[in-house]
């Protein structure tokens, strides 16, 4: 029998099985960030085990709070920066050169098809979207992953999510994924990874199949696969140039991390977008959702658009195209964080920064910021915010706050409105 | 290692996320010790008061997917300060299982069907839960209500709660 991208993934970087069912795996790459990082650089310190297994598969940023907001944030990009400095840990992004993780490190081009990553980061599994085995962890698994470079991991079950059907004008990754959540739930997928395939798939740009991955964790999975293609070798190229004598030979080579035809899923869920509207959520759970339509006319005192889910240059141009020569609501607070510098260059070299600020919107640095309430757009008790974001919990944006999770071309209409609405570029 | 026994917290909602658990906000902080005021600081529960409820209990008993969302392991640091090693539900979310876990804290596994049982029969303020770990099971009592409930504990998760967590055990093998 045929087996699946992670079973090939698994099967490659297995070094102990502890246990029955438990595999640990040598890790090709550890991400890491300012939040979850420094307790695990005390933790080492303090035991004596001040180490990295392997300073260059190891990148790190400060992304969650930056520039630093008070003593405390300082203090914790101090201990992420000096850890990077005394071990020599090359790829490490401070302020000026720093994005939001899940973005700007496939951006660099650490991320690779057949790569297993770990991140002290729940959204790790964005990096699934290029064929990788990636998974969000906690502080003590991202320890035990600096110092010696292996994961345990109970084993997977696997998901398979087959996209049917063509997305209308005005539809996007974000309402595809949102509505995946809403018929799986927000544990249909717990110890599960999810591959994601069909016709949509493969012909959605590297930027949309990260909004896909991304938010496989919010269904509980342990990560989002989509199979590496020519799409994928595109994305890399640049990095992956002096590798392949060609982009199709990239393309074959790649292809011993796709799936086999005969390979066996413990569950297949056919998933047609055909009639798909966009979608808003409306609770405090990402499987809370409406078409926005029905949501129509819900007052919002913010609109917030970023994040490792939609802040990325195509999401920025979806959002400008909706913003263009329009002002915001005089209620609304317009919020965007381009992803990374690189993508708040482009965006400036394309004008969107120019329409976003004509529209009447604040456009911030590269940041995860507002997304979980830190910094950069916290909501005061009883705030609504329409937002590209991931999550929608109690509280997230801020004590007290509502966050709306949706695409970032109703999150533009719905700046201009003042309330939920769907953008012009939705012709249902 | 750690404590496995002590009151009951009921906690009636399936759900409960890693942001209720400790809000973003707190992330900040460096010692876990800080965090201890502000466990269950967001949970949506009605009736459920923080500041009132926490104080004295050493186990939570609660429902569906416990732990979901962020990956922060402040979500248990939070708990163990506060003095709760344990949490038993019908499942959970796959980061918090394994942090619990990783920080020789244990998360149990139990059919919803007895979970529900447990709601019903001893969430009358005075249950006491004691973790048997060597019969894998929980005796939970409550005035004469007594009874010996067996759980599945894999012999890798027991591994980790008794060297005291996964850099112990990692440590020492790899």
């Amino acid at each position: 029998m045929g087996k699946t991208l992670v079973e090939k993934i698994f099967e490659s970087h297995l070094i102990d099985t502890p246990d029955k069912g438990i595999y640990v795996l040598k890790l090709d790459m550890v991400f890491c960030h300012e939040i979850t990082t420094p307790v695990a650089i005390n933790d080492l310190v303090a035991r004596g085990m001040d180490r990295v297994f392997d300073s260059s598969k190891i990148k790190a940023v400060i992304d969650h709070v930056t520039p630093a907001k008070d003593s405390k944030t300082a203090e914790q990009g101090k201990i992420l920066r000096e850890w990077a400095r005394r071990h020599n840990i090359k790829d490490f992004f401070d302020i000026g050169r720093n994005g939001v993780c899940h973005a700007i490190f496939p951006e660099k081009g650490f991320v690779r098809p057949g790569y297993v990553i770990i991140m002290g980061d729940s959204h790790t599994c964005t990096h699934g979207a290029f064929g990788a085995f990636a998974a969000g962890v906690g502080t003590t698994d991202l320890e035990v992953g600096i110092l010696k470079g292996v994961c345990a991991f109970k084993e997977p079950k696997s998901m398979h999510i087959i996209i049917k059907g063509n997305l209308k004008p005005g539809v996007f990754a974000k309402d595809v994924i949102l509505s995946v959540i809403g018929q799986i739930g927000v544990n249909g997928a717990t110890d599960r990874v999810i591959e994601f395939s069909g016709e949509l798939i493969e012909q959605m740009s590297m930027e949309s199949r990260m909004t896909l991955s991304n938010m496989a964790v919010e269904a509980g999975a342990t990560s989002g696969v989509i199979a590496p293609d020519m799409t994928t070798v595109e994305y890399l190229w640049p990095f992956i140039k002096n590798e392949f004598a060609s982009k199709d030979e990239a393309c074959k080579n790649y292809a011993r991390w796709r799936s086999d035809p005969d390979a066996h899923f413990d569950e297949v869920i056919e998933h047609d977008v055909s009639a798909l509207e966009p979608l808003a959520t409306f609770g405090y759970k990402p499987d809370q959702i409406k078409p926005v339509r029905e949501m129509e006319g819900t007052k919002i005192d913010q609109v917030y658009i970023g994040s490792c889910t939609n802040g990325r240059i195509e999401d920025l141009r979806i959002a400008a195209q909706v913003l263009k020569g329009k002002r915001i609501s005089d209620s609304v607070r317009g919020i965007v964080s381009p992803a990374t510098p690189e993508v708040y260059k482009k965006a400036l070299e394309e004008g969107i920064i120019q329409i976003f600020m004509d529209a009447g919107f604040c456009v911030t640095n590269p940041t995860c910021g507002a997304c979980l309430g830190m910094s950069n757009g916290v909501l005061a008790p009883g705030e609504v915010c329409a937002a590209t974001t991931n999550r929608n919990f109690n509280g997230r944006m801020g004590k007290g706050g509502m966050v709306h999770l949706v695409s970032p071309a109703t999150a533009a209409a719905s700046a201009i409105a003042g309330y939920v609405t769907n953008s012009e570029l939705f012709k249902g | 290692m750690k404590n496995f026994k002590g009151k009951v917290l009921f906690l009636d909602r399936s759900d409960i996320n890693t942001d209720e658990i400790i809000p973003a906000k707190y992330l900040t902080e460096l010692s876990k010790e800080a965090l201890k005021p502000y466990l269950l600081e967001d949970l949506k529960l009605e009736g459920f008061n923080p500041k009132t409820d926490i104080a004295g209990k050493s186990i939570i008993v609660t429902r569906a997917n416990f732990g979901c969302g962020s990956s922060r392991e402040h979500a248990p640091w939070a708990l163990e300060v506060n003095g709760i090693n344990a949490v038993i539900a019908p499942s959970f979310a796959r980061i918090f299982r394994q942090n619990m876990f990783n920080c020789g804290m244990m998360a149990i596994e139990l059919p919803e069907k007895i979970i529900n049982h447990l709601f019903e029969k001893y969430n009358t303020g005075d249950a006491e839960i004691e973790v048997d770990l060597a019969h894998h099971a929980i005796i939970i009592s409550s005035g004469r209500n007594v009874e010996n409930i067996p759980f599945e504990l894999t012999a890798f998760d027991r591994a980790l709660v008794e060297a005291g967590g996964w850099v112990e055990y990692a440590n020492a093998k790899y």
